[in-house]
């Protein structure tokens, strides 16, 4: 679609956008799909080999000790999770399922992993999605000033700030925050997704905040907003640092950029130089790092659902990993590998979406 | 009448990472009104830092000492307001790399229209209107199109053709183009330059061309300035220049005989090259490439002294004056 | 394509590699522009506080006042001139732990980082080198690795071969080796790319001799720079196991699990915030140093200051 031509004047022809056929980005999707069909093919493989085949057993992470002594109640655990095939038949078998959406029982909750999942992944979304939006928002805005303001009091201060915020361990800096703004200010709950005084609101996104809102339970809403602080105030500051120093030197590089200038020396005011031109040029790498932040700040879901026991996906994947609960575990992880697919085709789309120079190549 | 751009004993010194480095050192030039002047000099220079300097662009830290004044306006005393009602309005730009001058994710009409629309006040329909006829002032074929289209759209030549036109387009008074055919074909060049001086003869704008090929300014320009490690070496009438340099700079960059028999030849490269900023011997700055170099020649920068009408050299020896000057 | 003739004086390997290390050593003491690494100010700052806690590693039995492991009636003791960080719950004074936590921390994550170096770094040679299938089996496996949240992955590698120090080492490992061989391979690729391992083989020049000669030479900048930069990263991550129960088994005085101590009682603030303040300092240091090493001997970020 790029034609580059040299020859002038001539035939001088523009290629103004044309409307844009659905055949190469279909072809993009689907090269795509494919893709992500074999890393969730990998990541099942990965998954089942780590938990088979080394030392540790379900039956004893499952079992308690008494049953542990009854040959057959082991046997009869051993047969119902299908543990007495060959390794080989039970992946098949378990492929099998999975084509029919089937992902097997969770050995530790009794339920489907499905109906797990269904129940955990909303609290996990409802923490990652306010975070990541505040993330971006405070990440760029902050990283952008520091770029502006390159080497004068406030660069230095925000870069001092990053450091800090990547340096610190998201377990310890729940705790902080917890016995700052819950012990000693009282302002915000210990954790929990609600009070006990009100009870879950009508499932339909099972995110509580919003279904409440869409029930019209105003106090629940609130409630749960308040649950929310500090675990996004902890994440959103974890992903902020992370974001910072990344948004900091593409926007350098930008400013040094001759459209930079050129924008300031057709006698723009600065903040339009600011917004239009630097920020347009900036997100492109700010995309392309927001994948990066969206996978750490799974992890750090991992360790700050853990403190402020909120009951997502990162507890379920603790739970179910000390329980060697192999369905559990292949799911988590297969929703974790989905989940970073999807980030990362959005980021590519997002990007062609920004760089007109990137359109359907 | 007061030239449009008069500038006297400009200095500039940028912070560096051993301390200040001093850039330019006494420049005085001045572009009259419609008038085309031509500023030529090895890369590195001080020619873009000169033009920076003119739109108030130069790093921050940068110290700026001397005058320059445009159209009536002392332009160091500026405020940043002040600044960007000059830009654009008063004095545009053209960069040397269209590729690099054009935001790579805004079309060329928002490009275009932009500026007009503050400094002209234009409404977007006025300023869309404005855009297609700029668009074919400078020879772009099908402007409506070439409106929605991005600069990579574009071939280099029209690259550098709608960035003139988003230079011109807040109607400025004085157009400083640097380098602006550097990085273009040589066929391209030619447009480009015939450009320019057709929107000269048509609307009456200055244009200061920077340039390091002294060749092009014969075609083009009246007057030239020639930069030699932040200053002004030599200036006269362009014609004067390039077939009698009186500098032995000037007459190095265009490779001609000693005593002037005054071929304007192809650029032969001059051995050695510019000292960085902060390195330059204590006294002529070309002194250690200078094939006339004497002793006194290493006392101190020799001046810019007016050697005959409208022309002037900064040499102590001055070896070609004779011819400069019959 | 035609290939300009090897200069007939084959270059000694010797001096070429002295050379390319002379080339980022200089780089390192400052090179063309910008100060030495060790004439920043924070990068100063952040050796000071390395060296203070390798000393407070190798002289833990002297440094600290108590056995680390030692339970006392004197539990919760909040910080005083006995106890500088107070007590935990079992009585054992903190101060002593944190000091002795060095000795765990520090080496583990050196361990961590060198392991994984070596197993990236090979692997990212070897596909590098062959390149095809090699190479493109290696690519898939680490987006198969990078497709895992570390933590979790991690997480499930401990709780799969039992909750222990080792394990812990080895599902560090097992996350953090793609990045180098990654690194490693697009350096090999580079050298292809100029034709360096080409002309080599022409020259007779064995696969090892020149992934010797030029190829480990030209990686070892980036590599170091990252290596240091995921020390950090390392520290972190094994606190963050030990957090989870899944690090070094109690009652070792290893810094996430005393912070898990910490998060039983939250009105005793010191028993979590000394860990806490230990791992901080250190992680940063070595992010700071990361980045001062990046400056210099990456020459993509040499400009950026
Ligand atoms: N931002 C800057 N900081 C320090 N030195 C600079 C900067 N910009 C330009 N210079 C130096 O100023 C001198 C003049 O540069 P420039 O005006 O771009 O030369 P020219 O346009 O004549 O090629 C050069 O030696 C260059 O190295
Ligand atoms: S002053 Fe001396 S060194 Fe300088 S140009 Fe003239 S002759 Fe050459
Ligand atoms: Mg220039």
């Amino acid at each position: 679609m790029t034609t580059v031509q040299n020859g002038e004047p001539g035939a001088v022809t523009t290629t103004a956008p044309r409307p844009r056929r659905a055949h190469p980005l279909l072809a993009f999707l689907a090269k795509r799909l494919a893709i992500t069909a074999g890393l969730l093919l990998g990541v099942t493989v990965v998954t089942f080999g780590l938990v088979n085949v080394v030392p540790g057993d379900p039956v004893t992470a499952n079992l308690s000790d008494q049953a542990l002594n009854d040959p057959a109640t082991v046997a009869a655990f051993r047969e119902k999770w299908g543990l007495d095939q060959p390794l080989w038949q039970q992946y098949l078998h378990y492929l099998g399922n999975l084509l029919r959406g089937d992902l097997g029982i969770s050995q530790q909750t009794g339920r489907s992993v499905l109906d797990d999942l269904v129940r955990y992944v909303p609290a996990t979304l409802e923490l990652a999605i306010p975070t990541m939006v505040l993330a971006l928002v405070i990440g760029t805005g902050i990283g952008m000033l520091a770029a502006v303001r390159n080497g004068r009091a406030t660069d230095q201060i925000v870069r001092v700030g990053a450091l800090l915020g990547l340096s610190t361990p998201p377990f310890w800096l729940s705790l902080v925050v917890l016995y700052v703004f819950f012990y000693q200010l009282g302002l915000a709950p210990s954790g929990g997704r609600l009070s006990t005084a009100f009870s879950p609101p009508p499932t339909v996104t099972g995110m509580y905040t919003v279904d409440a809102a869409l029930a019209g339970q105003w106090d629940v809403a609130w409630d749960a907003a308040q649950h929310l602080t500090l675990p996004v105030l902890v994440l959103t500051s974890l992903t902020v640092a992370l974001l910072v120093r990344f948004v900091r030197s593409a926007m350098l590089e930008v400013l040094q950029q001759d459209y930079i200038r050129a924008a300031y020396a057709k006698g723009l005011p600065t903040r339009v130089v600011l917004r239009r031109h630097l920020l347009r040029a900036g997100l492109v790498p700010v995309v392309t790092v927001s994948g990066l932040a969206f996978a750490s700040l799974l992890s750090g879901t991992v360790l700050v659902e853990s403190i402020f026991g909120w009951p997502g996906v990162g507890q379920y994947a603790y739970r179910s990993a000390t329980a060697l609960d192999l369905p559990a575990i292949l799911g988590v992880s297969l929703f974790v590998a989905l989940v970073y697919t999807l980030v990362n085709l959005t980021v590519d789309l997002l990007y062609g979406l920004i760089d007109p120079r990137i359109r359907l190549s | 009448m007061a030239p449009l751009l008069d500038v006297d004993s400009l200095a500039v010194t940028l912070p560096g990472p051993r301390g200040p480095l001093p850039i330019l050192h006494d420049v005085s030039l001045s572009v009259d009104e419609g008038e085309l002047v031509g500023i030529a000099g090895e890369s590195g220079c001080g020619k873009s830092l000169t033009a920076q300097t003119l739109l108030g662009l130069l790093p921050a830290g940068a110290k700026v000492t001397g005058s320059a004044r445009f159209a009536g306006t002392d332009l160091l005393g500026l405020d940043n307001r002040g600044w960007q009602r000059v830009r654009g309005a008063g004095i545009a730009m053209v960069f040397q790399d269209p590729t690099a001058a054009l935001h790579p994710m805004l079309t060329v009409g928002r490009q275009l229209t932009e500026h007009m629309r503050v400094h002209l006040r234009m409404d977007r329909r006025a300023a869309t209107r404005r855009a297609v006829e700029l668009l074919d002032q400078v020879r772009i074929p099908d402007p409506e199109r070439a409106l929605r289209a991005y600069p990579h759209q574009f071939s280099g030549g029209m690259r550098q053709r709608a960035a003139i036109a988003i230079a011109l387009a807040a109607r400025p008074r004085l157009l400083i183009a640097d380098e602006p055919t550097t990085a273009l074909d040589v066929t391209v060049q030619a447009g480009i330059l015939a450009l320019l001086d057709r929107l000269r003869t048509e609307t009456g704008l200055a244009v200061a061309f920077i340039t390091h090929d002294l060749g092009v300014l014969s075609a083009l320009t009246t007057r030239g300035y020639v930069f030699y490690a932040g200053r002004v070496v030599e200036t006269g009438p362009t014609g004067a220049l390039l077939t009698a340099p009186a500098h032995p700079y000037t007459s190095a960059l265009l490779g001609a005989r000693p005593h002037g028999t005054q071929t304007v030849g192809t650029l032969r490269p001059i051995p050695g090259s510019p000292p960085a900023p902060g390195e330059a011997p204590p006294g002529c700055p070309f002194e250690p490439r200078c094939r006339h170099a004497e002793p006194e020649c290493g006392t101190a920068p020799p001046r810019l002294d007016p050697v005959a009408v409208d022309r002037s050299v900064a040499c102590v020896v001055r070896p070609h004056l004779e011819v400069a000057a019959r | 394509m035609t290939m300009t003739a090897p200069d007939p004086v084959a270059p000694d390997p010797k001096v070429d590699r002295a050379l390319t290390r002379r080339r980022w050593l200089g780089r390192l003491r400052g090179g063309s522009t910008g100060r030495p690494v060790w004439r920043q100010p924070i990068a100063v700052v952040a050796l000071a506080i390395l060296g203070g806690w390798l000393l407070a590693a190798i002289l833990a039995p002297i440094v600290a006042p108590y056995d680390p492991l030692a339970q006392s009636a004197d539990t919760y003791a909040p910080p005083s001139a006995t106890h500088w960080f107070g007590t935990d719950s079992l009585g054992r004074d903190i101060f002593s732990r944190v000091v002795h936590g060095a000795r765990l921390s520090i080496p583990l994550a050196l361990a961590i980082v060198s392991l994984a170096l070596l197993v990236g770094g090979l692997l990212g040679l070897v596909a590098g080198y062959l390149g095809r299938f090699a190479d493109e089996a290696l690519m898939r496996l680490t987006d198969l690795v990078f497709a895992f949240p570390q933590i979790i992955l991690a997480m499930a590698v401990t709780a799969a071969f039992g909750p222990n120090t080792r394990n812990a080492v080895l599902a560090l490992v097992i996350v953090s080796w793609p990045v180098y061989a990654r690194v490693i391979r697009s350096a090999v690729l580079s050298m292809r790319g100029d034709d360096y391992l080409n002309a080599a083989r022409l020259l007779g020049v064995g696969p090892v001799r020149a992934l010797r000669r030029d190829v480990l030479p030209n990686s070892i900048g980036p590599a170091i720079v990252l290596a240091t930069l995921e020390l950090g990263n390392a520290v972190l991550l094994l606190a963050a196991l030990s957090f989870l129960g899944l690090g070094p088994r109690p009652p070792a005085a290893e810094w996430g699990s005393m912070v898990a101590l910490g998060s039983q009682d939250l009105s005793m603030w010191w028993v979590s915030v000394f860990p806490g303040l230990a791992i901080l300092t250190v992680v940063m240091a070595f992010n700071v140093l990361g980045d001062a090493l990046r400056d210099r001997l990456d020459p993509r970020y040499a400009k950026g200051r």
